[in-house]
């Protein structure tokens, strides 16, 4: 590439716009070579894990789902998981398709919101989705629609989606009704013909996608029974590593890097994607049959190394999230809402909780004493597994594009961190915790 | 202030949850845009302009570079509001000002904990001046909504002064001391719609406290129960931990 081969870029974008958190983009090109190549993480940090030590057990998903407004239930999720796993608390079948339904609400908010507001307006060229008020009202619209019916789903089961109030270790502090969960259905199928609109959006626009690809390892929770979201039963990866639970470690590795609050992970090559794609990549096979033909349409099929079309796996769970919350509706139905109170008997010992959450696997991982306080914890947030991975694809992608001019390479450059939809604020306080003293 | 309202949102150490709370308006959020002009907000538009009448905080103060940042929005802004729990009254944040700040760094980033300093979680009125605080964890969407209308119209808003037991009384809710479960109801301020206990959990305080609460009383109620100081005063770290008067009670 003799244009290219002299040619100096310095990309500095400080704050990166339409993600959640303050994260810098820092790419030096000199002479055709690439110096510098970072997603610098400057948020403040936050100490989440310290923050957990001396704290109850019923304490832990409140104080944790304030780790991120976006993914809150996933938090709540986790953390209670976790607790469970520690006290050997089970909960019942009802207490199981209630958070369920909860992740489904998280998801499809958490994707509607991703793809419409924060990546639609690079596809449509705008710099948000102000302008698109103006100039597809109907598209606005629809988002709006698709994301109060995801909140209010939330809403009903857990108070809230930004943070989820009655979500506790054993099961619910209040009950939904069943006439509340017929409303949920209704509201569900009065939005399916928006889902297919979405579906076709995308379609429309996935066109416009950067056609770049970079083959990496691939990890996500699995389950026997179902496309693994609210929990699973183990960690896989696309290279076929796999392990249990508990094991998070063999596969999530940790290392610090000197420019970023967030440790990075990796497992046997540089570098590990979780996520939307990641999940698709694993466990498309277990999608709901109008998943995999949103799928088709949309041409995403398994594997897929194209790191943009994340923001088409998100499309594709979002149809997913919208038929099987249908399904969960009609099972509670059937079985009637039984008036529930969590049982929990305080015990010692270790407990980890694996969800997958929007942006991909979360860990949380706590260590309990005979009352019930936590005295060592860890967290694993999906967008701190997703940094070196960013990196690499930022390698790959800078020297493909460097015939363009550098506003197209800052642009090129903020749409691929876009695209892993990732949660800066999230990310840093997952790193790897010891207890002392 | 122009014709067109220039908004900016900003935010410091949090999960920008009540940002979020602000595109969650979604019944509103057109008429919202077609009311004001939003010139900055990082989490939803590209756009960056300072010329903004009103700022919205989210966020707690925890490092020096931070301080800068929060002192030129006030300068700019006509109109600086604290929003949520982590600006109005240190939030979730300060939980970790109960231990050393040295052993925080040091559990969680190891021997790296110089390379990302941090201090005590402070609320944002303790280094600007804030007009208006729009309290909770997260945010009240109704609140929120209704602060806008009052200062596009250029008209006072107030925060309720009472505690969330008077409009929890009001929603007919069973007092969770009734269920055996403890509640900071009784001296938070309130303006949530008692959503928590409506849900069958305790008011874990994160509207901070009202402005003279009876804590004595408060205390007694909660001795009368059998719990002692020590478990009524954890309660009240999990948000209200940069409030010195309740926190070193004990």
């Amino acid at each position: 590439m003799a244009t290219t081969a002299k040619k100096s870029v310095n990309v500095n974008v400080r704050y990166v716009t339409r993600v959640e958190g303050h994260g810098n983009i820092v790419v030096n090109v000199k002479n055709g070579k690439l110096e510098k190549c970072e997603l610098d993480i400057v948020e403040a940090p936050r100490f989440f894990e310290s923050m957990l030590l001396g704290r109850r057990w019923d304490e832990a998903s409140l104080i944790t789902s304030r780790i991120c407004g976006i993914c809150a239930v996933g938090h709540a999720s986790a953390s209670v998981l976790a607790t469970e796993d520690a006290m050997g608390i089970k909960v019942s079948e009802q207490t199981e398709r209630l958070r369920r339904l909860n992740v489904y609400g998280e998801t499809i908010q958490s994707h509607v919101l991703h793809v419409y507001f924060l990546a639609a307006p690079d596809l449509l060229g705008v710099g948000s989705v102000v302008p698109l008020v103006q100039t597809h009202p109907d598209v606005v619209k629809r988002a709006l629609k698709l994301k109060k019916l995801a909140n209010d789903m939330c809403g009903i089961i857990s108070g809230r989606k930004v943070h989820p109030i009655s979500m506790t270790p054993g099961g619910f502090t209040r009950i939904p009704t069943a006439a509340e969960i017929l409303y949920i259905k209704e509201r569900i199928l009065d939005c399916v013909g928006d889902v297919v609109a979405t579906v076709d959006l995308v379609a429309a626009l996935a066109g416009k996608l950067p056609n770049f690809t970079r083959e990496t390892e691939y990890e996500a929770l699995y389950c026997p029974d179902e496309y693994a979201l609210y929990r699973g039963t183990k960690l896989i990866t696309t290279d076929g590593a796999e392990c249990s639970n508990r094991d998070y470690k063999k596969i999530v590795k940790e290392k610090v890097v000197g420019h970023s609050s967030s440790k990075h992970v990796s497992n046997k090559r540089s570098s590990i994607m979780v996520g939307a794609l990641a999940r698709f990549n694993n466990n498309w096979k277990q999608l709901h049959p109008k998943a995999l033909e949103a799928a088709a349409k949309l041409g995403l099929k398994a594997p897929c190394t194209n790191t943009f079309y994340n923001n088409v796996a998100q499309v594709v769970e979002t149809v997913h999230s919208a038929y099987k919350a249908l399904e969960v509706c009609d099972e509670l139905l059937a079985a009637g809402l039984k008036d529930e109170t969590p049982e929990v008997q305080v015990k010692a010992g270790r407990g980890v909780g694996l969800t997958e959450v929007p942006r991909g696997l979360l860990v949380h991982d706590y260590t309990y004493d005979d009352r019930g306080v936590i005295t060592d914890a860890n967290l694993i947030i999906p967008t701190g597994q997703n940094l070196a991975n960013i990196e690499d694809d930022f390698r790959k992608f800078v020297p493909e594009v460097l015939d363009r001019s550098q506003e197209e390479i800052t642009l090129g450059l903020e749409m691929l961190v876009r695209a892993y939809d990732p949660c800066i604020s999230c990310s840093v306080h997952m790193l790897d915790v010891k207890f002392v003293g | 202030m122009s014709a067109k309202p220039k908004l900016a949102f900003f935010s410091f150490a949090s999960c920008e949850g009540c940002q979020l709370q602000v595109i969650n308006c979604e019944d509103e959020l057109v008429a919202l845009l077609g009311a004001v002009e939003i010139v900055n907000f990082r989490e939803a538009i590209d756009e960056r302009r300072d010329d903004y009448d009103i700022a919205f905080v989210e966020g707690s103060i925890t490092r020096p570079e931070d301080e800068h940042e929060v002192k030129e929005i006030r300068e700019r802004a006509k109109i600086l509001v604290a929003f949520g729990a982590c600006a109005t009254i240190g939030g979730i944040n300060a939980i970790k000002n109960f231990q050393p700040q040295e052993k925080v760094s040091q559990y969680v980033y190891g021997d790296q904990a110089a390379t990302f300093p941090s201090y005590p979680a402070r609320p944002v009125h303790d280094l600007v001046k804030v007009d208006l605080k729009l309290h909770g964890c997260p945010i009240s969407k109704s609140e929120f909504l209704e602060a806008c209308k009052c200062l596009l119209a250029g008209k006072q808003f107030t925060v309720p002064n009472y505690p969330v037991c008077v409009t929890c009384k009001l929603a007919e809710n069973v007092c969770l001391y009734q269920k055996g479960m403890t509640c900071l109801g009784v001296v938070t301020r309130a303006g949530c719609d008692p959503m928590c206990p409506t849900f069958g959990n305790k008011c874990i305080g994160c509207r901070g406290l009202i402005d003279h609460p009876n804590v004595n009383a408060a205390f007694d109620v909660l001795e009368d129960l059998g719990l002692t100081l020590e478990e009524v005063t954890k309660d009240f770290t999990m948000f209200d931990g940069c409030h010195k008067e309740i926190t070193e009670k004990k």
